[in-house]
Order: C-alpha cells, then sequence, then structure tokens
C-alpha cells in the first residue's frame, strides 16, 4: 500500500488508508461491539472504580474522608457479622449450585438423548415460568412453604405432621429451595448445548468396546458434557451469592445474605466505605470460589479417565 | 487368554458369521429384504453397493446396534438375538472413526480393555503391540485432536483389534480419505487381515476397493444381497445388468437365444454374430431375449493388417486421454450403443484420430451373458 501511494496526491493517500482501515477485521470487530462496550464501559465498569475508590475511604456522617485507608477491610473480614454472612452466603451458593445442577442435568439429558423431534417444545415448555415474574414465583414458593401453606395443610391433610410446621419457611433452606428452582432453566440449558454436541456415535463406540448404558455414560458423555456443567455451576453460583430479594423475602433472620448487608451499609446505615468494602471483598471471594470450581470438574473429569 | 497364532493364512471353510433371512422393516420400506448370507472364518468379507442397498444396516446389525425385523443372525456358532453390542464377540470400526477426544491415542486404544482389568502390563503390553500393528509405535501419548485423518483411523483400527474380536467390522472406513492414502490403506488393510486372520467385513460403495482388498464380495442392492463370489467371478461373471454396471464399465449388447441348455447358451447379436457363452449359474430366462455383456478392456484395437479370430469392424467417435490409458468409443454399425475401449497407450491408442475407420479383436470367453 505504501509504495503505491508513494506517488499519489495526500488526498488519495487517506482515502486509501481509511478503506484499509475500515476493511481490516479487527477494526471491524471494534466497530461491531462499541455500543456494547461504551456501555458496559459507562455502566459497569465506572462504577466498580467508584465502589473500589470508596472502599478505601472513611465515612464521617455525611462526609467522607478520602484518605487511604484497610480499616473497612479489617472490618468486612474480621468483624463476625460479617464473616458469618460471607459464609453463609457462600454455603448457600454452593449447595444452589450443586442442587441446580444435579437436578438439571437429568432433565437435560433427557432431552437431548430422548427429546426427538419435540426438543424445540421441552425447551420452550422450560422457559414458560420466566413468563412470570421473578418476585412473583419467590412469593408462590413463600405460599407453599408458609405456616398455612400448600406443603403444610398437605402434610396435615395426609396424617403425617399433626400442626403446621415452622421449620420450612424463614430460614436459609427455603432461600436453597427457592433459589434451585429459580435458576433451573440456566443450568439446563448450557449443559442440554453441552450433551447435543456429544457425538452419539462415541456412545456407540463405547458400548462396542465393551461398555454398558451406566459406563458409556460415566466414561464418555458426562466428560464430555463437563464444559456445559462448569458454565451452568457457574451462571448459578455468581449471582447466588450477590442475591438480596429471595433472602428477604423467604430467608427470615437465618437465611440474611451477605446481599442484604452490603444493602443496609449503602441504605440505612449510610457507611457507603464499609458497603464498598464488603462487595469488593465478596467480588473477589466468588472469583476464588468460581476458579476452584472450574479447576475441581476439571480434574474429576481427568479422573473419569 | 491363549497367545494369537500367527498363521499365514488362516481361512478355513468354516462359517463364522451366520445371516438367515434377515429382513429390517421401517414401515413399509425394508431396508434388508430376506438376505441370507454365510461369511466364513478368516474371511475378508465386503457388502458393496450403492448408498442405501442395506449394507451397513446389516453391518449394524452384525454389531447389535440395530436388530431383524425378522430372520436371525449368529456368529461364530452363537445366535445373537437379544445379545447387546457391548456382549457381541465383534468390534467396529466407525466411518467417522469416533475416536475418544477426551483421551489420547494409548487411552483410546486401551478403552475397552480397561473393564477386564489385565494383571501384571498385560494392557500396556497389548496396547503396545496393538499399537506397533497399524504403525503408530511412539505416537501412544498424542490427542486425538493432534492426529492426522488416516492416523485416526489407525486408532480406530488398533483400538478395535486390541480386543481381539472374532469379526472386525469395518464401516466405509477409507471415504474420509483422499485417493492416495486410501490406496495405501487398501493394501495395509489387507496385510493387516492376513497377519491377524481376524474375519474382516467391510462395507463400502467403492468397488475398486472391494475388488483390491476382498476374499469375497456380497453385492446389494435395494435391501437385497445380488451376488456373493469372489472379487473375478463378480468382475467376469456378474449375474445381472446391475452388478455388471456397477462394477466397472461394460458394453451391454442385446441378444437373441438361439439355443439353451445346461451349461451353455448360444445367442445371436448383431455386432458379434452368433455366440456361444457359458450359462451363468443364476440365470433365469425372461422370453427370447438376453444381454450380452464385455469390459471395454478385453477389445484390442487391431493395427494395420494384423488379424483376429473374433473381431467387429467400427469408426472412432470420440477419444478420451487418462494418462496409462485411453478410452476410444467406437461405432459399430449395427449395434444401438457405441463400444467403449480401454486400450492402453504403449501402442499409441491415443494418437488415433477421431474417424479412424478400425478394428476391434475379443475373446469370446470375455462374453458374458445375463438375463434381460
Amino acid at each position: 500500500m505504501t509504495a503505491a501511494a508513494e506517488g499519489s496526491p495526500p488526498l488519495r493517500m487517506t482515502r486509501a488508508r481509511r478503506n484499509a482501515l475500515l476493511q481490516s477485521e479487527p477494526v471491524q470487530g471494534f466497530v461491531l461491539i462499541s455500543p456494547t462496550f461504551l456501555y458496559a464501559l459507562i455502566l459497569l465498569v465506572l462504577p466498580i472504580l467508584v465502589v473500589i475508590a470508596h472502599s478505601f475511604w472513611t465515612q464521617h456522617y455525611l462526609t467522607i474522608d478520602r484518605t487511604f485507608t484497610l480499616e473497612n477491610y479489617r472490618i468486612a473480614l474480621t468483624e463476625p457479622i460479617y464473616r458469618d454472612l460471607l459464609w453463609r452466603s457462600l454455603y448457600i451458593s454452593l449447595t444452589v449450585s450443586l442442587f441446580t445442577v444435579l437436578l438439571a442435568y437429568p432433565i437435560a439429558y433427557f432431552i437431548s438423548f430422548h427429546g426427538g423431534r419435540h426438543k424445540s417444545l421441552w425447551l420452550f415448555l422450560i422457559t414458560i415460568p420466566f413468563w412470570t415474574s421473578y418476585l412473583l414465583r419467590v412469593m408462590s414458593w413463600k405460599v407453599i412453604l408458609g405456616y398455612n401453606g400448600v406443603l403444610n395443610s398437605g402434610l396435615m391433610g395426609l396424617g403425617i405432621i399433626d400442626e403446621p410446621s415452622t421449620a420450612l419457611l424463614y430460614n436459609s433452606s427455603a432461600v436453597i429451595i427457592t433459589l434451585t428452582h429459580a435458576w433451573a432453566a440456566f443450568a439446563i440449558l448450557p449443559i442440554f448445548v453441552s450433551l447435543e454436541k456429544v457425538d452419539r456415535t462415541l456412545v456407540e463406540a463405547a458400548t462396542d468396546l465393551g461398555d454398558g448404558p451406566l459406563r458409556s455414560f460415566l466414561r464418555v458423555t458426562l466428560p464430555l458434557s463437563a464444559p456445559g456443567i462448569i458454565s451452568a455451576a457457574l451462571i448459578v453460583m455468581i449471582p447466588t451469592v450477590g442475591d438480596y430479594v429471595t433472602p428477604k423475602l423467604v430467608g427470615g433472620k437465618d437465611g440474611v445474605m451477605i446481599a442484604n448487608a452490603i444493602q443496609a451499609q449503602f441504605g440505612k446505615a449510610a457507611n457507603w466505605p464499609l458497603g464498598a468494602a464488603l462487595s469488593v471483598t465478596t467480588m473477589l471471594i466468588v472469583s476464588l470460589m468460581a476458579g476452584a470450581t472450574v479447576l475441581i470438574i476439571r480434574t474429576l473429569q481427568r479422573m473419569a479417565r | 487368554m491363549p497367545e494369537q497364532p500367527q498363521i499365514a493364512r488362516p481361512q478355513s471353510d468354516r462359517s463364522m458369521i451366520e445371516i438367515k433371512n434377515v429382513t429390517r422393516s421401517y414401515g413399509a420400506f425394508k431396508a434388508l429384504d430376506d438376505a441370507s448370507l454365510t461369511i466364513r472364518e478368516g474371511e475378508f468379507f465386503s457388502l458393496l453397493g450403492p448408498s442405501g442397498c442395506g449394507k451397513t444396516t446389516l453391518l449394524r446389525m452384525i454389531a447389535g446396534f440395530d436388530n431383524p425385523t425378522s430372520g436371525s443372525i449368529a456368529v461364530g456358532g452363537q445366535p445373537m438375538e437379544g445379545i447387546p453390542p457391548n456382549r457381541r464377540p465383534t468390534n467396529m470400526v466407525f466411518q467417522s472413526y469416533a475416536i475418544f477426544p477426551h483421551l489420547n491415542v494409548e487411552q483410546n486404544v486401551a478403552y475397552g480393555l480397561k473393564r477386564l482389568k489385565l494383571q501384571g502390563g498385560e494392557e500396556k503390553r497389548r496396547v503396545e503391540e496393538a499399537l506397533a500393528q497399524v504403525s503408530l509405535t511412539g505416537l501412544g501419548k498424542r490427542l486425538a485432536t493432534e492426529l492426522s485423518g488416516g492416523q485416526r483411523q489407525r486408532v480406530a483400527l488398533a483400538r478395535a483389534l486390541v480386543m481381539r474380536p472374532k469379526v472386525l467390522l469395518l464401516d466405509e472406513p477409507l471415504s474420509a480419505l483422499d485417493k492416495k492414502l486410501r490406496e495405501q490403506m487398501q493394501v495395509e488393510l489387507r496385510r493387516l487381515q492376513q497377519a491377524v486372520g481376524i474375519t474382516f467385513v467391510l462395507v463400502t460403495h467403492d468397488q475398486y476397493e472391494a475388488l483390491a482388498m476382498s476374499d469375497r464380495i456380497a453385492v446389494m442392492f435395494g435391501g437385497k444381497i445380488a451376488q456373493v463370489a469372489s472379487p473375478k467371478e463378480i468382475y467376469q461373471r456378474p449375474v445381472n445388468r446391475q452388478v455388471a454396471d456397477f462394477l466397472g464399465g461394460m458394453n451391454f449388447v442385446k441378444a437373441e437365444i438361439v439355443e439353451e441348455n445346461g451349461a451353455s447358451l448360444v445367442v445371436d447379436t448383431l455386432g458379434f454374430g452368433r455366440v456361444k457363452t457359458d450359462k451363468p449359474k443364476a440365470f433365469v430366462r425372461n422370453g427370447g431375449g438376453a444381454t450380452l455383456g464385455i469390459r471395454p478392456e478385453r477389445l484390442r484395437v487391431l493395427w494395420d493388417n494384423a488379424t483376429a479370430k473374433f473381431e467387429v469392424a467400427g469408426k472412432v467417435v470420440e477419444r478420451h486421454y487418462f494418462g496409462e490409458i485411453t478410452h476410444l468409443i467406437v461405432e459399430i454399425p449395427g449395434l444401438e450403443k457405441p463400444l467403449s475401449v480401454t486400450e492402453t497407450n504403449d501402442f499409441g491408442a491415443d494418437d488415433i484420430p477421431v474417424g479412424t475407420p478400425i478394428r476391434l479383436a475379443y475373446d469370446p470367453e470375455a462374453l458374458v451373458a445375463m438375463a434381460d
């Protein structure tokens, strides 16, 4: 290009250069993603930077002291209440991810391997609960698990219990049940996609080499669908750590999670720096946990050989 | 398990696979229609036919991935009905090779052995042996994704052979390879089969592949077995026009039956005159007509004043050059279709101008009669 452009007038040169620039693939790519990228930059990256900055400052009643301090992190990590809330949040999100994946896998497997012509119908049916609001779905669990709820009335009607149980609602189990149901579809879809990609001839080859149905599943189908399991686990785990609507509605005193504490610091307690430190700590721990999950599933996958 | 004897040619007359009146229907469609077949022990057997002829269906039924609607299949004298693929004494090389992508070459080959829980390094020894058989020694640690098409094919072969099956089933194993590699693998497969002495059943739509490798071939059309014979017999004595047409080129000439008896047939043709030929075993007379066939390479160009006992005269109307051979299309007065002639290029057939009058010599032995 430069050799050809050397003798030409400046105007033509810039046009040639601009055309070359527009035709290059990386540039086209950046142009394509730029609206979303700018949107994410302004509404995601900048706020996070603001939060990180706040976490190193101090609140003095109505003003913020901008001298650097690690005091907020000391409180976030050593204060028993925050430590407990963080542990409980991690425990709930891990349990929810585990149960969601365990329950979603058979459904995804059924649709992928036995769905036949009706695969899209099945997938469509799975999305139906999402036509209603998330709040409505959480509230309906309240109806099921409550003191005079469906479950209690049913169990009493069957004579299994004499008086309504209060152990069903307003604790971490209620949060786990509600979240597992709420996130099921998000786990089914990635697992379904990874199962769809498993070449059926491979299962036949395993059978041909002497494996029964269970062995060929454990040695071929399961390891090859590991990417779907990883995505499903992460998709459920990461957002549930920070959920504050579900614990607020069905968690009661024992189901409070870290996000409720963060919300309180930014709201009623009006201590933004502490809220920010709690947020950053949670983010880091979730990242570590996600990394650990990926490693564990990969190791299990390798062991399946 | 006893050591495998290294016999050069263990083919015997004992039957290994007995297929009796097998039909496989899908609704009204019959993928396989009353097929009966005996495959002998130690034989390299090919199922040859165009796509949709039922050859793969038959192979999958021997492997156990599909079941006959009616009829029976026995392998090694044992009826296979109700026996799932994982308990059959057969192993398969899949068309797509089906190499496990999450395992390396060694792990792929050892896949079926793991269940046997072999003691004292026996598993490792057998994997090494299988890899050596397919010339993959030293590539054991490679991942499936790092292999070429030919190497993947060898892994699939080693993975099945290491199980020491009674029968190795091969589903179009060479169709994904390029021409050069395919021809090389044909020779290697044949050599391997002779070395291990296992019965091989190959499914292919490539007639040259079947001719080059097999001891016997079953030619199939539309779910039916048309002919079972050695490659030479199938090529030289096809039972009908369909078989003749499928295996290489064939000139067909209309004929009138003059005389028919036990072993021979006398027919009148326009181009070749009155000809006496062997009567094919499966010949069933259908009216007074028959078809006489002759392979293009069995017609020879007569140069200058050379004469032959049997000859036909005509005129070159087309010439096609193929490097080592030339295809001549020769119009013969009285024949409705011109004859195609294949001549090697060592005498200058590639220089014969179109329009030249020409005489062709033939051996009446090369003429084959087929029912209409």
